[in-house]
């Protein structure tokens, strides 16, 4: 038990270990929809979490992690093509074009946060969302390759045949998308507890004590926004994944958005907040759509409800997290559980 | 040549639009110190407003004033309701929520109006005048420059020779002092917001017409443009947003005449960056040393 004390890399170990074996008693529990929305809850998650170190930890505003998610599921889409078309098949292949994925992503963090590094607030928030704009129309200006607003299916290998002839490839999916997650999260934990983490935070509290400090400011931007864009981009290609199919469409502006409202109701800089988060992501549209159902309504309406409330829903909860609880989900169980032991004194 | 004469009419019009919503994040960022990102949905909303009013009526004059009073009212509920709770210290606190008001926005609309793009008709004809053979402006282009100038000057005078603009911007540039002074600063913040909410509806009536017609998302790219612009003018000068305006809708008006339409998002990400990282205070701002 010390060793796991004294140890940050083993307990994170530990921890992921025994979420991994909860999860995958989990998937073979659930039946096919719920695996399926388990594994979209992770994808999300990876892009969430990456998203909450920016943000969060080093006070950088992202608004185009959306179009960074679209970078890395166009590269997993062309790649998985391009093998199975060479007629390259095998289990190495889906690592192979997810961690292509991913090192594409990576160059275009990277491209991104070099301008980052030199902008604030607000400055930084309008590149960014010029960039979520402008990366959904550059499938449209190179359409030979990217096929405009159609955009491309992306071919994936059924799941192995020694599972068994008739296994349900959501569970397939969970597990591959779990996976992700899992070492997504294993590896930011420990970033975050690592020098590195530290030096996030402080250039985000303060610039000039950090630079004092003997940290060189714009490589801890850099690097921070390149570690999240590997993130989004795992995460973009694992969506990608789980459609078989990419287009524009999917990655509007409006994931951007709804990426960084994850974050911030989940609660900013927090990995479990990230957690949160890529829930509520999945579970609330359901929610809405669940509602709607109930009430009898005209197909016209019941459509534009559908489309339109969760939106709704998400942006009043947006303001409301932000101005009355700005520790989100993560910082009012943080003061619950203050409160609670408080209440019940330790003998 | 006959082209390049057109494009050049047709981006001066575009950029008069980019440039009095360029104004009205000025205004904003001149009186709060905030970049209005719900700028854009605020002023849809607005022509929404519009559109419901001539629909009804038949009459585009009654829906352009509907849209100049929904402006005002927008912006006034806006920053009593919501932007004045916002946390100030935090520059993050104050674009997440004006991004989570864009999301109210856009859904509340498209629950009541629907996700189509709805046909806007203009009060003028949209044929170019031609003079000797070459198409150069049409009514409607001169009635876009007539009406951005209108603004321009009105706001113009507003601040430098009325006494409700002078209290506007002392409160802008020592809030303190003047409140010390006896000027009602929360009020001159709330009449800024309405302001800049006006100028904005006024912009998307003008430019709804000449694109795709009246959508939710429909001043997505007219915001990040007129952003470009503000940044080009330097984010805190009047003068400097006109400019960049007219500037920004030349630029735009050449790529997508020349090169395409579906470039223009991405010459708007080149030319933001452009200037961000060539001079970031933007053309028009004095040298300020940054706080590291």
């Amino acid at each position: 038990m010390s060793i796991l004390r004294n140890s940050t890399l083993l307990r994170h170990l530990a921890l992921t270990l025994l979420a991994g074996v909860v999860l995958y008693l989990l998937t073979l529990q659930l039946e096919p929809f719920r695996n399926f929305q388990l594994a979209t809850v992770a994808a999300y998650l990876c892009a969430t979490a990456g998203l909450t170190v920016l943000v969060g930890l080093n006070g950088q505003l992202s608004l185009g992690h959306g179009a960074l998610m679209a970078v890395g599921a166009y590269t997993v889409a062309l790649s998985q093509n391009r093998l199975s078309d060479a007629g390259v098949t095998g289990n190495q292949v889906l690592p192979l074009s997810l961690a292509l994925g991913v090192l594409v992503t990576m160059a275009a963090g990277a491209v991104i946060g070099l301008a980052a590094a030199r902008l604030r607030g607000p400055y930084l928030a309008g590149v960014t969302l010029a960039v979520a704009i402008a990366v959904p129309a550059a499938t449209v200006t190179f359409d030979e390759v990217f096929n405009s607003e159609q955009g491309l299916p992306v071919y994936v290998e059924p799941p192995p045949l020694s599972l068994g002839l008739y296994f349900p490839n959501e569970r397939w999916q969970a597990w591959i998308a779990l996976a992700g997650a899992l070492l997504t999260m294993l590896l930011l934990a420990n970033l975050v507890r690592s020098r590195i983490g530290r030096n996030l935070r402080a250039v985000r509290d303060d610039e000039v004590a950090a630079r004092l400090a003997g940290i060189h400011l714009a490589r801890t931007q850099v690097l921070a926004f390149v570690v999240s864009a590997a993130c989004a981009g795992l995460g973009g290609g694992l969506m990608a994944l789980l459609a078989q199919s990419v287009s524009p469409g999917a990655f509007s502006l409006t994931l951007s958005l709804f990426l960084l409202m994850a974050v911030v109701i989940g609660g900013l800089g927090s990995l479990s907040g990230a957690v949160w988060g890529a829930l509520l992501l999945v579970a609330l549209p359901d929610l809405t759509h669940d509602t709607t159902d109930w009430v009898t309504l005209s197909p016209e309406v019941a459509q534009r409800l559908e489309g339109n409330l969760p939106l709704a829903v998400f942006g009043l909860t947006l303001i409301v997290v932000m101005i009355a609880a700005p520790g989100g989900v993560q910082g009012l169980l943080r003061r619950l559980g203050a409160l609670v032991r408080r209440r019940v004194p330790t003998r | 040549m006959d082209r390049f004469v057109f494009l050049t009419f047709d981006g001066l019009s575009k950029g008069a639009v980019l440039a009095a919503f360029a104004l009205a994040l000025v205004l904003i960022w001149r009186a709060a110190r905030i970049v209005n990102f719900a700028q854009g949905a605020m002023a849809v909303a607005a022509a929404y407003a519009a559109y419901s009013v001539t629909s009804a009526t038949g009459s585009y004059w009654l829906g352009f004033g509907a849209a100049l009073a929904g402006g005002l009212l927008i912006g006034l509920v806006v920053e009593r309701a919501v932007m004045r709770f916002v946390d100030h210290t935090s520059p993050l606190a104050e674009v997440i929520v004006a991004l989570g008001l864009v999301l109210v926005f856009q859904a509340l609309l498209g629950i009541f109006y629907g996700n189509e793009y709805l046909p806007t008709g203009t009060p003028f004809s949209r044929t170019a005048l031609t003079a000797g053979g070459v198409p150069l402006l049409s009514r409607y282009d001169l009635f876009v420059f007539g009406a951005v100038l209108l603004v321009v000057v009105a706001l113009a005078l507003l601040f430098t020779r009325t006494p409700v603009g002078l209290r506007m911007r002392a409160s802008a540039f020592a809030p303190e002092v003047s409140r010390l002074l006896g000027v009602n600063v929360g009020g001159m913040l709330t009449l800024g917001w309405a302001l800049a909410s006006a100028v904005g509806a006024l912009a998307a009536m003008l430019v709804i017409p000449t694109e795709l017609g009246l959508h939710p998302h429909a001043m997505d790219l007219v915001f990040v443009s007129a952003f470009t612009a503000a940044v080009v003018g330097g984010l805190d000068s009047p003068v400097g947003a006109v400019v960049g305006g007219l500037s920004v809708g030349l630029i735009l008006s050449y790529v997508s005449g020349y090169l395409g339409s579906d470039v223009t998002p991405m010459a708007v990400l080149v030319l933001l960056l452009a200037v961000l990282l060539v001079r970031p205070g933007g053309l028009f701002s004095s040298t300020v040393a940054r706080q590291v």
